[in-house]
């Protein structure tokens, strides 16, 4: 099993946590993992990627092949297409539909979202929505990740771990929240025959 | 259970483990992780290592080699430039060796993710004639670590550890090692040992002369350091640090076909590459950096062999190296379905809403319109920012320090209004020296503080200028009627953009301090408490 992934999105969005639960998970699991992050430049707003590896097998490099990636996770749609030339023909984007506008020349969302229904693979939901169903948009991160969650190979039961593990200063309360996030995102994945 | 730990956590919990007693660091990315980590560290605490940043690279090297004196373990962390601005004490431990180990870790930014310039560490180990350490992943980073401190002692010489960024910044599971003593106190045996008078110098020079053979013996018998034989003789490839993970990736798990010697140390071993030299027909140098090992290989004259690397162009001569670069260097097809669409536009890096320094450059802004060839000296930290639009603000981004000396150079030159803009924690690292200079010959130059009370960019760690920068300017001999504080808001715009008009009007060295916390490091505090 093997399993390669670039997150992406804007700085301040917190594309880092989302990478720390996949992690916490695949060290759940059992399995071999590597998880390069974005450090240093702390103004927000800038565009920001990270490269995720889980597999069962010793993993040789920190970053992703071009065209190896089997998934783009992205928590903003222009940001999703950034990176598209790492992904292979059979992967899938998965991202946020909500835009982060913070830039005068932004493209018009319709031609955005063009671009991602052209692609063989890809699936959109607005994760602000649904995190407001969950009880905070705060927890958008956790939804996205929940609506990515029926196509990775870790389980729902060891991400759910993984939630309780990277809240775990947090209270009772604040972890429900993003647990039940991450559930309202996974079964708005589930809703569609996943 | 292995622990999941970022490269600079990894070098951070070896450290520890090594029984270190004392971590001395200026932040700079990507090395600011391994303090940080150490400052969090219960098990730092308890054996009460020293962990408080320094003012600068300089500072704290020297602090290090101090530790080190005294018979104890030190590690000190910066960023690639940093060791520019620690050449001087660098250069000369290696000089007066160490009494307890020591480690150098310099972590390098090819590609420039968040530096200046694109400088390879590696050249100063060979410059300073020391070991250097160049782990290829997060385990080998760790370990290390323990046998780089070995090693220090061992030979009685500072160790350069070298890192670049995805080494620095990527997390992976580690085992850890069972933690080891600190050392006791214990003053260097020969008391001549750290005086560099020139005989002593002397003397010390030919024992760091004499070492060499010794430290490329050492990295013959490092484990880390190997030759792979493969039955394809066609190429031999020589992968230094982070270069061999991405030249495995390309086989999937399987063994590489070609011969491969893989360098985790220098001096590199002599021995390994002789071999390969010598049964491979052409040679593929991969290493992060410069063309180190490929200009050692190619010598002055020409030779037969056909040596590929950063310099035949084989591998570009600049930026990051990553498995691609490597399969194409390798002849290997490689495959992307898709392209980057044109609808994606550029997001670089932005000022965060409510910083202060946008309102410190609106003022410099507007206190300047009139003035047309006024000049703004900036410096590194978030307010170089002010170079894009909509401030369009400065003039200059060069070295940490270099705002305040190149606006006096400027103003010896005739420029007028000379204006510096410089962050706390930059003019505390090394703007307080060009202040000096300029009250020495009262230059008419402004210098403008961007005081938000914290080291910005690299995170919001603690400024050594908070609290302070008053009493330095004056205690520097700034003229107390041209010290002014403004605090950036928007309310007291006009005022601000007067008390800048006026100092830049009087004829002489003048300091405002426009001070504003950072928003980020004030939200950090208060979710803190
Ligand atoms: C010699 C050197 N050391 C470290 C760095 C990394 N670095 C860049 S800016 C900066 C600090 C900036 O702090 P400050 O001057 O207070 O400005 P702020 O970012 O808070 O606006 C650091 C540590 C560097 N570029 N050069
Ligand atoms: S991190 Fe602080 S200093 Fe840097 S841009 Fe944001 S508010 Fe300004």
């Amino acid at each position: 099993m093997k399993q390669d992934i670039i997150l992406s999105g804007v700085g301040g969005q917190g594309i880092v946590s989302i990478a720390s639960v996949i992690g916490l998970a695949a060290l759940e699991e059992n399995l071999h993992i590597k998880q390069s992050e974005v450090h240093g430049m702390s103004q927000r707003g800038g565009a920001v990627m990270s490269h995720l590896r889980v597999s069962s097998r010793p993993i040789a490099s920190d970053l992703i092949p071009a065209g190896g990636a089997d998934m783009i996770l992205s928590v903003e749609p222009m940001e999703s297409l950034r990176y598209l030339p790492y992904l292979s023909d059979k992967g899938w984007v998965i991202t946020n539909s909500k835009p982060f506008v913070n830039i005068d020349n932004y493209p018009e969302m319709e031609s955005v979202m063009n671009e991602l229904t052209r692609l063989p693979h890809s699936l959109m939901a607005d994760a602000e929505q649904l995190a407001e169903e969950a009880g905070s948009v705060r927890t958008s991160n956790m939804v996205i990740l929940g609506v990515a969650s029926p196509l990775l190979t870790l389980s729902a039961e060891a991400l759910e771990k993984g939630i309780q593990k990277l809240f775990s200063s947090k209270s009772q309360d604040i972890i429900d929240m993003n647990i039940k996030a991450f559930r309202i995102g996974r079964n708005f994945t589930k809703g569609k025959g996943f | 259970m292995k622990q999941l730990l970022l490269g600079d956590e990894a070098i951070a919990q070896g450290a520890i483990d090594a029984g270190i007693s004392g971590i001395y660091a200026y932040p700079g990315t990507p090395s600011t992780e391994i303090m940080e980590y150490i400052q969090k560290s219960k098990q730092a605490t308890d054996g009460k290592v020293h962990c408080r940043w320094s003012t600068n690279e300089k500072t704290a090297v020297e602090e290090a080699l101090g530790m080190s004196y005294a018979g104890k373990r030190s590690i000190v962390c910066m960023k690639h430039v940093g060791l520019n601005v620690a050449a001087d004490p660098f250069m000369n431990a290696a000089m007066t060796g160490v009494n307890g180990g020591m480690i150098v870790v310099s972590a390098d930014d090819p590609s420039m993710h968040s530096s200046q310039n694109e400088q390879d560490s590696r050249f100063y180990g060979k410059f300073a004639m020391i070991p250097v350490l160049e782990p290829s992943n997060q385990q080998e980073a760790y370990d290390m670590v323990h046998y780089g401190f070995d090693l220090s002692e061992r030979l009685q010489t500072p160790v350069l550890f070298r890192i670049t960024t995805r080494l620095a910044h990527s997390r992976t599971g580690i085992d850890l090692k069972t933690p080891r003593a600190q050392n006791l106190l214990k003053m260097p045996q020969d008391t001549r040992q750290f005086i560099l008078l020139p005989a002593n110098a002397r003397v010390r020079y030919k024992r760091l002369i004499g070492l060499q053979n010794d430290f490329a013996k050492e990295t013959e018998t490092n484990d880390n350091v190997s030759y792979t034989d493969g039955a394809d003789k066609s190429l031999g490839i020589i992968a230094c640090g982070l270069a061999y993970n991405y030249l495995m990736e390309n086989y999937n798990n399987a063994p590489c076909p070609y011969p491969v010697v893989k360098i985790c140390q220098y001096p590199f071993s002599t021995k390994h590459i002789n071999h390969l030299i010598n049964t491979c027909k052409e040679i593929l140098v991969l290493e992060e950096g410069f063309p180190f090992v490929e200009e050692q290989l190619k010598g002055i004259t020409e030779t037969k062999l056909i040596i590929k690397g950063r310099l035949s162009g084989d591998v570009p001569r600049d930026g990051e190296l990553n498995p691609t670069i490597i399969a194409q260097s390798l002849g290997m097809e490689t495959k992307s379905s898709f392209k980057v669409p044109s609808v994606v536009m550029m997001r670089p890096p932005q000022l965060c809403k409510g910083c202060s320094h946008i309102d410190t450059y609106n003022a410099i802004v507007e206190a300047t319109a009139s003035m047309n060839l006024h000049r703004v000296f900036s410096d590194i930290g978030c307010y170089t920012l002010g170079a894009l639009p909509p401030y369009n603000a400065i003039h200059t981004c060069v070295d940490m320090g270099a705002s305040i000396t190149m606006a006096k150079g400027a103003a010896d030159a005739g420029v007028w209004p000379s204006i510096a803009v410089i962050g706390d924690s930059t003019f505390t690292h090394s703007g307080m020296t060009g202040l000096l200079d300029a009250v020495l010959e009262n230059t008419d130059i402004t210098v403008i503080i961007s005081d938000n009370e914290t080291t910005g960019m690299t995170g919001g760690q603690d400024s050594a200028a908070t609290d302070r920068l008053q009493q330095i300017c004056l205690g520097l001999g700034v003229d107390p009627a041209h010290v002014k504080t403004i605090i950036p808001l928007k309310k007291n715009h006009a005022e601000n953009v007067q008390v800048i008009r006026d100092e830049i009007n009087y004829k002489g060295v003048s300091v405002v301090i426009s001070q504003r916390e950072c928003i980020q490091t004030s939200a950090r505090k208060h979710r803190k408490s």
